[in-house]
């Protein structure tokens, strides 16, 4: 079993390189290909607890992770290490948006990074939706929910505890429907 | 004005920026974009911590960092109340939702079983795009639509929006990358405007 300081540099080294998302599939390649610290099985199911749960995937499966191999302090050991790299240097970035927004070449420059990464989230929200957007009820649900938050400011405890068991119970499963 | 120069902010923010970072780690399901629109409306609308411009940059940058792509709220709390913000609302954020994670993967073989859980999973799967779609609007009606910019303006962006979206639909490519790309055409398009 690897030592907390181990488990660090492990995660440390995913929170230096992870440029432009996608972790899940670097924790991937760490911890089952590279380091063999779980297998295929085990890891697939982390990511269904962190998925499940509320939170990042990243940052849940990190946690589970960490805790497998090294209790609580593997923990705190793997999420600090997948976390802080990125936040040292968001800070830098901020410093520096802060001295140099006003100037008009950066303000430009900014503006173009911030219309690029609405084109990611938009991205991103059709790919793991295109089955819900073919889906009709799935759809009236997805353009509800849209409609709701966007344009009445619908509070998310709202959605997830009024509108969410409604989806939830159209979906139950068979054995609590009633028989015909 | 950088924040630290800026006068003392009373204790009462470092006490909201708890609360609003709190309650989004606890509701943050499917990921983190599924909070973007309620976070955007806590700390743009409600609290004014930031405005709707430096919201769309701050998440913009937290694209681009290595990491967990929410590690942005480290800088909504910089500017809302210094390093002390930085830090309430980065351990806000992650540690309720980590605390939780941590717990339940204790008992998690007891629910792996229940037939419910594939019912929570199927039904809030359209709920979480229709929270993204709204993410998209949150930070989109700043960064792409926005009522303050000339018309030159709001199109350039919506075309870098859109071509970003279609690239990486056709091509596997860093959008780490795209962003940058994003920030070279925004820095000749957009200057003066």
């Amino acid at each position: 079993m690897p030592g907390v300081s181990e488990i660090f540099r492990v995660f440390a080294k995913i929170g230096i390189t992870s440029f432009g998302g996608g972790l899940v599939a670097y924790l991937r390649d760490a911890l089952v290909t590279d380091k063999k610290w779980m297998d295929e099985e085990e890891f697939l199911a982390a990511l269904e607890i962190g998925q499940t749960l509320p939170g990042l995937n990243s940052v849940n499966v990190a946690i589970i992770a960490g805790r497998k191999l090294a209790g609580p302090q593997g923990a705190v050991a793997a999420a600090l290490g997948l976390i802080l790299p990125g936040v040292l240097l968001l800070l830098v970035l901020g410093i520096l948006y802060d001295r140099f927004r006003h100037n008009p070449n950066v303000a430009a420059a900014l503006a173009g990074v911030a219309a690029a990464a609405v084109g990611l989230l938009l991205q991103v929200t059709l790919k793991i939706g295109a089955k819900q957007f073919l889906n009709l009820r799935d759809l009236c649900f997805v353009l509800g929910t849209y409609y709701l938050v966007a344009f009445h400011h619908i509070s998310l405890p709202v959605v997830l505890f009024l509108i969410a068991p409604i989806a939830i119970i159209l979906c139950r499963p068979s054995s609590a429907k009633p028989n015909p | 004005m950088p924040p630290e120069l800026s006068e003392a902010k009373p204790m009462s923010d470092l006490v909201k920026l708890l609360n609003v970072f709190c309650l989004l780690s606890l509701l943050a399901v499917g990921g983190g974009s599924a909070v973007l629109p309620q976070m955007e409306h806590e700390t743009v609308t409600l609290h004014h911590w930031v405005t709707g411009d430096q919201f769309a940059t701050i998440y913009s940058l937290g694209q681009m960092a290595p990491g967990p792509n929410m590690s942005m709220v480290a800088l909504i709390g910089w500017q809302a109340a210094g390093a002390a913000g930085l830090i309430i609302a980065l351990v806000a954020f992650y540690l309720p939702s980590s605390f939780l994670t941590y717990g339940c993967s204790y008992i998690w073989d007891h629910f792996k079983e229940n037939p419910w859980r594939a019912s929570v999973q199927q039904g809030m799967a359209p709920i979480t795009i229709g929270l993204m779609l709204a993410g998209v609007h949150a930070v989109g009606k700043t960064a792409c639509i926005n009522p303050n910019h000339s018309t030159h303006f709001n199109t350039i962006t919506c075309i870098t929006a859109l071509a970003v979206t279609g690239i990486l639909f056709a091509k596997r490519i860093n959008p780490a990358l795209l962003m940058l790309l994003g920030g070279v055409a925004g820095w000749f398009l957009l200057r003066g405007h």
